[in-house]
């Protein structure tokens, strides 16, 4: 090392500071007491392979982001207190002025319309709920008809059900706290949901209410569950959802240079940040746009939750929406002997069933090594979903059961607007909801079979044919010759390259003498 | 450019060459996609700044929000159109190692785990039951504060409501209700005399007042008396679920709860005619007092609201 002279103009300081500048410096500080260099440049290097169905894994996680940032917000003007006020007589919405309201309903209304942002920030942070929850499910729907749940990413799948059910649950909560009709009437079904659990129902039910319902407590309960408990509980989870994929690296679907021993793809740095980084804005973009202009849960028109009033065809938040058609089309079978009552009507739509749907979904990877002819193979190359028939129907079973069941929430709708009995519709979604899930299976199963055998051209455009006939009268069908952009034509694959600078080359070196043989050096065949 | 460092020999740093068809940008036109990204971004900023103005400004929320969207998809659209359009096309590759470890890195671990761990409590037996004990005595104990506090034990509390013989039916706003009040087909929530403003009141006292016609009449057996001048009350509770069964369809004479539809006929003791619920409305006898205000004849006669295991 020869002594450093004090750089006394601009371009001395810039050859002093060497090729990378700053830049250079801070890593260099950070590596003497981190290690980060080497570490790092793996992790910029990491491949991220192209298909547009791994982005509505990202959707999911950049919709947290915003209810994080749009509930930061609304956690500084929300007050969770059952305590009553009156509604101001200069309140803008002139219906509720002078109304005895509680402080969680009051401190509400106030951030629609009093706070700057406010209305936007709520109606944000509820489309991004229903957006989270969604994209959850459609990502969950991706993985599962790919087999990308497949060893060795079990203990993944497992976390991500996990997330969908603290999601759900979440939602249900947040749904709740701002103490209006159609919200109170929700809490007043899943209290009725609680008391049905066999012998412990009671006990449940005044736990979480602190006695009888509705009593003072169930919001200011509600609300530290659904902004610190349940939130912190799901940023872990998040964060070992990543871990693990960082850890075990993508899946990617078969195709040219792809194997189980690579990852084809863009790099983390900068081709995925860069996309990455403008899928999270233009989510953001979307949910601004629809909290701008797609009114959802305008609780000033509700009002107040009062325990003896109720609203007409109101329907909860669409992921709740099976369970509500459940509960409406199951038979009313209540048994009642030896002192006891076990509301079956209840406890069958609203706790067993969705036990089951969840427990099904997380025991999918073992279930299907049991009974579907999964193997105990490691697997980082996807499944097209016809090829593995077996799967694909059973999802496709299991989403139109939910699907029609979520149809059944709105029988009442359903019967207003078509026209039709209440009865006939009802009796429809039973047979339908029982009859759908059992012809979709051998349907989907059907269809996997012939769309299986693509062979040699998967993937590909298909070329038109070509009909001639023949002198003799002849009709010959041939395949058309090749034109421009019939068929996709992919690169090879090249290990990710440094963008080094020409100038320093030079310099390089120094560095390749003074380098180890075994830090892991990758040459590129030529 | 990286051509020189191969010659070098193996290096820290993986290289392909500069104009290997990898590296080329997916445009045919770089320098129109540039254009169009400069738009979109310039269309980003005037957005943000619309937004900053509006809110400034205090405008209507939904233009401020329009303002933000569109600023964010346009700046979205630019990193996306950036990252696809102008960086290297790829693809690129990454090996992958496998995950597991050697067969002899597992048994060291796994005899680092029994020998040290399990080992150690096997040996000292007394030692590991009084440990195992100790354990779950606290988290059994600990348990109680975490539970039990949160509220009091349900008791027979579920099973009763406040309504007593002799009390008046009173509105919301605590008004009695004359026998005069109410025209044949007219419906009212009722409350105990007293608890119309508080929680168990409104939450299970509920009540539903109808005038079915005139005259008495008969809903079941034994409660003939029940239906003084053809006004019935039965508990405002669906017994599926709890909502307010909050509907009346006069035409039918049947009480409709919103929630799930479940239908009540009030003319036979509200037995539940069409939907999941399960049992029929608890009634409540109703009389006249002497200034001919409507009282309770006494109180409910089953627990009303949803079943829960406790109910008899």
């Amino acid at each position: 090392m020869t002594a450093v002279l004090k750089p006394r103009t601009k371009r001395q300081a810039k050859e002093a500071a060497g090729p990378y500048g700053k830049v250079g410096d801070a890593v260099a500080e950070l590596d003497e007491r981190l290690g980060i260099a080497k570490g790092g440049r793996t992790f910029l290097d990491k491949i991220f392979p192209d298909h547009w169905s791994f982005m509505l894994g990202e959707i999911a996680l950049y919709s947290f982001v915003i209810l994080l940032i749009t509930g930061i917000f609304l956690t500084l003007y929300f007050v969770p207190s059952q305590g009553l006020v009156k509604v101001p007589m200069n309140f803008p919405y002139k219906p509720l002025r002078g109304d005895t309201v509680s402080q969680a309903f009051m401190s509400t209304i106030n951030m629609s319309f009093n706070v700057r942002c406010g209305l936007l920030m709520r109606q944000m942070h509820h489309w991004a709920c229903d957006i989270f929850v969604g994209a959850i499910v459609v990502h969950m729907a991706r993985v599962f008809f790919t087999g990308a749940f497949r060893k060795p990413r079990e203990t993944n799948w497992l976390v991500g059900t996990t997330l969908l059910i603290l999601a759900i649950a979440n939602g249900f909560l947040g749904y709740s706290l701002p103490d209006d009709l159609v919200s109170g009437t929700g809490i007043r079904i899943a209290d009725s949901i609680m008391l049905s659990v066999p012998v412990v129902g009671s006990y449940l039910s005044y736990f979480v209410f602190g006695g009888n319902f509705p009593g003072q407590v169930v919001i200011a309960r509600f609300f530290i569950i659904h902004v610190l408990l349940v939130p912190l509980i799901i940023l872990g989870l998040v964060g070992a959802h990543l871990a693990l994929l960082v850890r075990q690296k993508h899946t990617q679907f078969p195709g040219k240079g792809r194997t189980e021993r690579n990852v084809v793809g863009s790099p983390m740095f900068p081709v995925f940040i860069f996309k990455t980084q403008g899928f999270l804005f233009m989510t953001f973009g979307v949910t601004a746009l629809l909290g701008a202009f797609a009114q959802i849960n305008p609780i000033w028109q509700f009002g107040q939750y009062i325990p003896s009033n109720i609203s007409y065809a109101v329907q909860p938040d669409w992921y709740m929406g099976f369970l509500d058609g459940l509960l409406r089309i199951f038979p009313a079978w209540e048994w009642n002997a030896w002192g006891h009552t076990i509301p079956f009507e209840v406890t069958f739509p609203a706790v067993i069933f969705p036990g089951i749907v969840f427990n099904v979904a997380m025991a999918w990877p073992i279930l299907e090594r049991k009974f579907f002819g999964g193997d105990n193979e490691i697997h980082h190359l996807l499944d097209r979903p016809r090829d593995v028939p077996k799967r694909t129907a059973f999802g496709v079973a299991f989403f139109a059961l939910l699907a029609t069941l979520f149809v059944a929430s709105s029988t009442d709708v359903l019967a207003n607007y078509f026209h039709v009995s209440l009865n006939t519709v009802l009796w429809t979604m039973r047979v339908l909801t029982i009859l759908i899930p059992l012809i979709a299976y051998p349907v989907t199963y059907k269809i996997c079979r012939e769309l299986q055998g693509g062979g040699a051209n998967m993937g590909k455009r298909k070329r038109p044919n070509d009909v001639v006939r023949t002198a003799e009268g002849e009709y010959v069908a041939t395949q058309a010759p090749v034109r421009p952009g019939d068929v996709h034509h992919e690169l090879d694959a090249t290990p990710v390259p440094t963008f080094i600078a020409a100038a320093v080359v030079a310099e390089a070196e120094e560095v390749v003498e003074s380098s180890d043989a075994t830090t892991g050096a990758r040459v590129v065949d030529r | 450019m990286s051509e020189n460092l191969n010659d070098h020999g193996a290096a820290d740093i993986t290289t392909v060459s500069a104009d290997a068809p990898q590296m080329q940008p997916l445009a045919k036109n770089p320098k129109g996609v540039e254009k169009a990204i400069s738009a979109l971004l310039l269309v980003g900023i005037a957005a943000f700044v619309g937004f900053g103005v509006c809110y400034w400004q205090n405008a209507a929320y939904w233009t401020y929000g329009a303002l933000l969207g569109l600023g964010l998809l346009a700046m979205g659209a630019a990193f996306i159109a950036w990252g696809k359009y102008l960086l290297p096309r790829g693809p690129f590759v990454e090996e992958r190692h496998a995950l597991a470890s050697t067969e002899s890195e597992r048994s060291a671990f796994a005899a680092a785990l029994m020998e040290r761990g399990a080992g150690e409590i096997k040996r000292r037996k007394v030692l590991g039951t009084l440990l195992g004990g100790s354990l779950g005595v606290f988290s059994i104990v600990a348990l109680f504060p975490l539970v039990r506090s949160l509220g009091p034990l349900p008791g027979d509390k579920l099973a009763v409501t406040d309504w007593k013989k002799g009390q008046r039916l009173v509105d919301i706003n605590g008004n009695p209700v004359h026998i005069t009040d109410m025209a044949v087909g007219g419906v009212l929530t009722v409350y105990p005399q007293g608890l119309e403003n508080t929680d168990d009141g409104q939450a299970i006292d509920q009540t539903i007042l109808i005038r079915v016609q005139n005259e008495p009449f008969t809903t079941k057996k034994g409660r003939e008396s029940w239906t003084p001048s053809g006004y019935v009350a039965y508990s405002k509770l669906c017994t599926h679920l709890g909502c307010p069964v909050g509907l009346y369809e006069q035409q039918l004479e049947l009480l409709v709860c919103p929630c799930h539809q479940s239908m009540f006929n009030v003319r036979n003791g509200a037995l539940p005619q069409f939907g999941p619920a399960p049992r029929p409305l608890p009634q409540l006898p109703l009389a006249a007092d002497s200034e001919g205000f409507l009282i309770a004849a006494g109180g409910y006669n089953e627990p009303v609201g949803p079943g829960y295991w406790e109910r008899p």
